[in-house]
């Protein structure tokens, strides 16, 4: 066990370092120290301004140093400085990664509750209407644009259905130290919006998982054992049949908390993805390096939680 | 009364192909403390006749009547069949290794057959599956009551799927192949163990194998099945030293010990028939050597045939030893057997 988890987490730094050559090599290496200082230095970027970053970044100096540099700051949680707005990115950061947070951790209970549940009934009466019925539900929001849904609620809820449901707000977000239930309100719409159009390939993978599972000997041992059908479904099938729900699940929390950029963008959530298409138009190079970074590490934090779940779940994986 | 009689039991599956009949008419009794035997190659629906019995084979189409205590097992309420699944009537299959759950201690998923059927408390489940372990002879069961399936050898966990059938002390138990996945020196143990069990707890036991080896070691009663069909019932004795059905003796002559050690093996030729639509006359008539012309056109009933009560089997063939042995010849002489490819019998 411990065994395994040193060298998930050693493949997991692996994967950091070759991100972070890969950003590097993108944004430092590939314009040169010259046009990497005005970029940073923005449109209003005087010599001196831009003389100052380079000797700042490092940019003066060979490659290597650069890279050491940089890096040794991430390491130390230090993202860099945003010249541009004039804070740190760490700053820009903060204010936007509890917004997208609260968006990815709704919307991924809701479509894992939902794919798991309607996955597992699609099993056990597979072939029956309500199967049917899952499917094309998964389907339709499958193959749905994210912000032809999310308009569409908006369009529905906060429009056409305003004198009922008073209470959807168009777009926006509060944050939830200013008060619960209005982030609560302002969520609803973007929570459902990811979690349908997520949800469906929880739906088919659980079928799919369910119903192998559900062909095992040890199944049929549980049944022989004379256990409620009930039993072996909950306690016998499903602890099986989620280990692949639970990589997919990971993989895409990982993926999310790096900005929902579609999402954020429809509802106008200041998430990182939001800020992330900012700073893009606006060719604010220190944000985007720095979300990139984020992102990747979210991705590998997220793969070695899976790791970990792999363990907890599966003695085979534990006890070798 | 026998404990289970099974009467005209047939199970059919519909699938894309059409509709396959597993078992066609099949009929058999066990008695109390007994060992039936069940022979026949893949296919031959000895595995399916006995999990539609335990209602473990969904979306099949069932007739006839399995009764076991009184009660007709195939129209019994899903309620009654959890009762007797496991404790009445237990199971164990062929492959120990996928039939345990790999996600569960082995002791866990014996307490949990235990506390499903009686409530007892867990310390007392527990006291009872370490005591089942130490009967079938796992070493330190108190310790090894909390390894999981994957940290015991092939042989230990068919032992332990041996204790937990016995956990409740059933009636009967149904061993499907129990030790074919095994190696050849483990199958002797763990056959021994059956039988040891049996005796101890009074269990009958239903012990279906392609293996005639198997049989001939611990079957009291031997029933051969083909194509769906019964083909042959008889004793342990009679089966192996005056068998009726060319079937059974096909069976005999691909037995490496049969022939003694000069003799080359004799493999039925051909293939089992497709149960997709199966041909009108007796199942084996394609593969038989003694083929007659009505064995194409009508299948034979079960008929007592030979001296021994209780001896039928399902063949056109004179019953009297003397007038079959010479049919046999002349049917040999007349169509010499081996025309049809040898593609490897059981």
């Amino acid at each position: 066990m411990t065994r395994f988890l040193i060298r998930r987490i050693g493949q997991a730094i692996l994967v950091l370092f070759a991100a972070s050559i890969a950003v590097f090599l993108l944004f430092f290496v590939g314009p040169g120290p010259d046009q990497v200082a005005r970029t940073f230095a923005g449109r209003l970027g005087t010599p001196q301004r831009i003389l100052e970053i380079k000797h700042a970044l490092h940019l003066d100096q060979p490659l290597y140093l650069q890279y050491l540099h940089w890096v040794g700051n991430l390491l130390q949680g230090n993202l860099g400085f945003d010249y541009y707005k004039g804070q740190s990115v760490n700053t820009v950061v903060g204010q936007a990664l509890p917004a997208t947070v609260s968006l990815v951790v709704g919307a991924a209970i809701l479509w894992i509750a939902y794919g798991v549940f309607s996955g597992v009934v699609s099993a056990v009466r597979s072939r029956s209407l309500l199967d049917r019925g899952f499917t094309t539900a998964a389907l339709f929001f499958y193959s749905m644009p994210t912000f032809v849904l999310g308009y569409t609620l908006i369009f529905i809820f906060a429009y056409e259905l305003y004198r009922v449901t008073k209470f959807f707000p168009f777009s926006s977000y509060v944050p939830i130290t200013t008060n619960p239930w209005q982030w609560f309100v302002h969520l609803i719409l973007p929570w459902l919006t990811l979690a349908m159009v997520t949800a469906a390939a929880y739906t088919r993978l659980t079928r799919t998982s369910m119903l192998d599972v559900l062909g095992e000997d040890y199944i049929r041992t549980a049944r022989s054992k004379g256990m409620p059908e009930q039993r072996v479904i909950r306690v016998h099938a499903l602890r099986s049949a989620l280990t692949p729900v639970v990589t997919l699940a990971g993989l895409d929390i990982g993926t999310a908390l790096g900005g929902v950029i579609i999402t954020e963008q429809v509802f106008g959530i200041p998430g990182l993805g939001w800020t992330i298409v900012q700073a893009i138009g606006q060719q604010d190079l220190p944000i985007i390096m720095g979300i990139a970074v984020l992102a990747a590490t979210f991705v590998v934090i997220a793969n070695v939680i899976v790791d970990i779940l792999y363990a907890v779940l599966d003695p085979r994986v534990r006890l070798n | 009364m026998p404990l289970l009689q099974v009467e005209e039991l047939r199970v059919s599956f519909r699938t894309a192909d059409g509709i396959v009949q597993a078992v066609r008419g099949v009929s058999y009794d066990v008695e109390a403390g007994q060992t039936l035997g069940i022979v026949g190659e893949s296919g031959s629906g000895k595995s399916v006749s006995t999990q539609t019995i335990m209602g473990l084979t969904r979306g099949a189409q069932v007739s006839g009547r399995a009764v076991f205590e009184g009660k007709d097992l195939l129209t019994a309420s899903t309620g009654d069949m959890q009762r007797i699944r496991g404790a009445k009537i237990a199971m164990i299959f062929q492959d120990p290794l996928t039939s345990l759950h790999p996600y569960y201690k082995v002791g866990w998923q014996i307490m949990e057959m235990i506390q499903q059927h009686e409530s007892v408390s867990k310390d007392d489940a527990r006291k009872r599956a370490v005591e089942l372990l130490r009967l079938v002879g796992i070493p330190h069961p108190d310790r090894r009551v909390d390894d999981y399936p994957h940290q015991f050898s092939g042989g230990m966990r068919q032992r332990a799927m041996i204790a937990m059938a016995m956990a409740l002390n059933p009636a009967l138990l149904i061993a499907d192949e129990p030790t074919t996945a095994l190696d050849v020196t483990v199958q002797a143990q763990v056959l021994r163990v059956i039988q040891r069990m049996q005796e101890m707890f009074g269990t009958a036991v239903i012990l279906i194998t392609h293996d005639l080896g198997v049989i001939a070691d611990v079957a009291d009663e031997v029933l051969v099945m083909y194509g769906g069909e019964v083909m042959e019932r008889a004793d342990r004795r009679t089966l192996f030293f005056n068998s009726h059905h060319p079937y059974t003796e096909g069976l005999l002559q691909s037995l490496p010990a049969y022939g003694g050690a000069r003799e080359r093996l004799r493999p039925i030729p051909g293939q089992p028939p497709s149960l997709l639509s199966p041909p009108p006359g007796c199942p084996f008539a394609p593969r038989c050597p003694y083929v007659m012309d009505r064995c194409r056109t009508e299948d034979p009933p079960l008929a007592a045939a030979g001296e021994e009560p209780g001896h039928i089997s399902a063949c056109w063939l004179p019953h009297r030893g003397s007038e079959r042995a010479e049919l046999r010849r002349k049917l040999l002489e007349a169509e010499p057997a081996g025309t049809a490819p040898s593609a490897g019998g059981a």
